[in-house]
C-alpha cells in the first residue's frame, strides 16, 4: 500500500512532467509560468527582442538532492549562430549565474551552480540579429534528512590549490571531441557574513595557435570547485584554458588530447 | 488516465490525513529471537504519511533490564517505542545504544532522557555538530510527527569489545564506512547481530556520509560474524531481519556496482546530469528507493571519481 502510493505519486509527477513538454514551444508566454519572468527580461535582458524557444536546452535534475552543486547543461546546438548564452534563475538572490560565448566551440556547457530555492533555470541564447532566444526548466530544492550537506565537508583545500586547473579531453568513444575540467575555487557569493565575494570572472578557451575556441564569464552562483564540461568543435590538439578571479589571480593550463 | 491518477492521489492522501491525525506509528514490537525484540521501519523515504518511521530500533530484555538499540526519528517515536517495550516487560531501560549518526536513527533519544545514551565517540561528535540540521530537515520532511522533537545527545561513550550490561553480554564492534562510526551490536545468550546501517535490506542503500572502501570491508568483516557458531538473526538498519548473510550480500552487490558505475561514467566523460540520466541495471530496478537513493549517491559520490580522472589518478 505504502510503496503503492510512492509509485502513484512519481507517476503523476512524470504526467506532470510530461504534460509541460508538451506545452514549451516557441512563443512569449513564459512555458515556466514564473512570477519573476517580467523582472527578468527587463533586468537581465534589458527589454530586448526575445521568444521562448524549444532549440535552447537546459538540463538539470527536477528535484536538486544538495542545492550547493545543482548540475546544469545548456545545449544551444540546435539555434544556428548562436553568439552568446547568458544563464541566470529568477529566484537566486544572484540571478546570473554565467554568460558564455561560443567560438569555434559548440553552443553547449556543463556546470553546477548554488541554488538558494525553488526556480527556474535559463538560458537566453543571443543571435546575429540581437534576438533572444529563451529556454529554461525548474529545478525543486529540498533539504534531505541523510542528505544534508555536511557542515564538516567543508572542504579548506582551495587555500593550498587556488586555481589548480585539471582537465581531459576524450579523443575516442561516445564522447570524442568532449574536455572536461575542474578548476579549484570556493566561489564565495559575499552573501555569508564575513566572507567577501570571491570568484572566478572569466576563462578563456584557445588551441595552441590561439585560436578562440570559447570564453566563459562566470558569476557567483557557480559551485566551488567548478567543473566545466564543453566540446571542442572541429579544432584539434591540446587546449589553453586562461582565466583570473574577481582578485586578479590567474590561471593558465594545457588540456592534451 | 489522467483521473485516475489524481482520483488515486486523492484518496491516498485523505487515507494519509487519517494516519498522520492520530500520530500513531502503530509501532508493534517483533520477537527476533530470544528477549530480542524489533521495530521494523517502512523500507521508504521520510515523510508525512510515516512520519520519519523508516529505520530498525531493537530491544534487549536483560535480566536486570532493557538495553535500547537506536529509538527512532522523533519524539514521538520514542515515547511510542517506550510504551510498546512497557507492553512485552516491566524492566526498567538500563541503557539505548546509537548505532550511528543519522536522524532515523537517534532522534528519539529525547524519550530516554535520564537513561544513559551510549554512542561510539565520533558519533557523539557528529551527533554535536549535525544534530540540530538534521532534526530541522526533518520537521520539513515529516512535518508534525517531529513535534517537540529536540535533540538528545549521547551521554556516555562506548568503544570496541565486550560489554556487559544489566547481567547480559554483548560485543560491541567499531566499523565505518556507512558513516564516519558504525557501531554493530551483537548479543552473545541470543546471537542476534544489531547491524545498524552498515546493512540495508530489500531498500537501496544511502550514502550521504558513506566511504564506500571502508563500508565494503566492515561487510567482509559482518558476514564472517554470520559463519560464527552462534550466529542466530541478522537486524539490518533498514528492512526485515534475516537468519542468513543475504542482506550483507544485497548491500555488497549495490555499493560495488554503484562505485564501479561512477568509475565508469567519469572514465567516459560523463556529465553529471549524464550520469542521472543512466536506467539502472534490471537487477536493481525494482529494489525500493533504488531510483531516488542512485541519484542522491551521484551527488555524493561522482565528483570524486570524476576528481580522479580530470587529475589523472584514474586512468
Ligand atoms: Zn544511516
Amino acid at each position: 500500500m505504502k510503496f503503492q502510493r510512492t509509485l502513484s505519486v512519481s507517476a503523476f509527477c512524470a504526467l506532470l512532467a510530461a504534460m509541460s513538454l508538451a506545452v514549451a514551444q516557441t512563443g512569449r508566454v513564459d512555458p515556466l509560468d514564473s512570477a519573476r519572468w517580467g523582472d527578468m527580461h527587463h533586468s537581465v535582458l534589458a527589454d530586448a527582442p526575445f521568444e521562448f524557444d524549444d532549440r535552447v536546452r537546459v538540463i538539470a535534475p527536477t528535484t536538486a538532492e544538495n542545492p550547493m552543486q545543482v548540475p546544469v547543461t545548456v545545449d544551444a546546438t540546435a539555434l544556428p549562430g548562436v553568439e552568446e548564452v547568458l544563464v541566470f534563475a529568477d529566484f537566486n538572490p544572484i540571478v546570473r549565474v554565467l554568460r558564455f560565448f561560443p567560438q569555434e566551440a559548440p553552443a553547449q556547457l556543463g556546470f553546477r551552480v548554488k541554488l538558494q530555492q525553488s526556480t527556474p533555470v535559463r538560458a537566453a541564447a543571443r543571435t546575429a540579429d540581437g534576438r533572444w532566444h529563451v529556454g529554461g526548466t525548474w529545478v525543486n530544492t529540498v533539504g534531505g534528512g541523510c542528505t544534508a550537506p555536511s557542515a564538516a565537508a567543508a572542504s579548506t583545500e582551495w587555500q593550498r590549490r587556488l586555481n589548480e586547473v585539471s582537465g581531459r579531453q576524450w579523443t575516442e568513444g561516445p564522447n570524442a571531441g568532449r574536455l572536461r575540467l575542474r578548476i579549484v575555487h570556493p566561489m564565495d557569493t559575499g552573501l555569508v557574513a564575513g566572507t567577501p565575494a570571491f570568484h572566478l570572472e572569466e576563462i578563456n578557451f584557445t588551441d595552441a595557435a590561439g585560436k578562440r575556441l570559447m570564453r566563459v564569464e562566470t558569476f557567483e552562483p557557480v559551485s566551488e570547485n567548478p567543473v566545466f564540461t564543453l566540446q571542442r568543435g572541429a579544432l584539434a590538439g591540446p587546449v589553453d584554458a586562461r582565466g583570473r578571479d574577481n582578485n586578479g589571480n590567474a590561471f593558465d593550463a594545457r588540456i592534451a588530447p | 488516465m489522467k483521473r485516475h491518477l489524481l482520483m488515486g492521489l486523492a484518496l491516498l492522501m485523505l487515507a494519509g490525513s487519517a494516519v498522520a491525525a492520530a500520530f500513531d506509528y502503530g509501532l508493534k514490537a517483533r520477537r527476533v529471537a530470544d528477549g530480542v525484540y524489533a521495530f521494523i521501519g517502512h523500507t521508504e523515504d521520510f515523510d508525512t504519511v510515516n512520519g520519519g518511521n523508516i529505520a530498525n530500533a531493537a530491544f534487549i530484555v536483560a535480566p536486570g533490564g532493557v538495553i535500547v538499540v537506536d529509538s527512532g526519528s522523533s519524539l514521538r517515536y520514542g515515547q511510542q517505542m517506550r510504551a510498546a517495550i512497557a507492553a512485552v516487560t516491566d524492566k526498567p531501560v538500563a541503557l539505548v545504544i546509537n548505532t550511528h549518526h543519522h536522524p532515523d536513527h537517534f532522534l528519539g533519544n529525547q524519550a530516554f532522557a535520564g537513561v544513559p545514551i551510549g554512542a561510539l565517540a565520533e558519533t557523539r561528535q557528529a551527533i554535536a555538530a549535525e544534530g540540530d540540521a538534521f532534526a530541522e530537515n526533518l520537521f520539513r520532511m515529516s512535518g508534525d510527527w517531529m513535534k517537540g522533537t529536540e535533540l538528545q545527545q549521547p551521554t556516555r561513550t562506548l568503544a570496541a569489545g565486550p560489554l556487559e550490561i544489566a547481567g547480559r553480554r554483548l560485543r560491541l564492534l567499531a566499523f565505518d564506512g556507512h558513516t564516519g562510526a558504525d557501531l554493530v551490536v551483537v548479543d552473545e545468550a541470543s546471537g542476534v547481530v544489531i547491524a545498524g546501517d552498515l546493512v540495508f535490506h530489500g531498500r537501496a542503500p544511502t550514502t550521504p556520509h558513506a566511504n564506500v572502501a571502508h563500508w565494503l570491508a566492515a561487510l567482509d568483516r559482518l558476514e564472517a560474524l554470520t559463519r560464527e557458531l552462534g550466529f542466530k538473526v541478522l537486524l539490518p538498519g533498514h528492512g526485515e531481519p534475516s537468519t542468513s548473510a543475504a542482506p550483507i550480500r544485497e548491500t555488497r552487490a549495490w555499493l560495488v556496482w554503484l562505485v564501479d558505475a561512477m568509475r565508469q561514467a567519469a572514465r567516459d566523460g560523463l556529465d553529471m546530469n549524464e550520469v542521472l540520466a543512466r536506467p539502472l541495471p534490471p537487477e536493481f530496478a525494482s529494489l525500493p528507493l533504488a531510483a531516488s537513493e542512485y541519484r542522491r549517491s551521484v551527488g555524493h559520490l561522482f565528483p570524486a571519481a570524476e576528481q580522479d580522472v580530470l587529475e589523472g589518478r584514474a586512468q
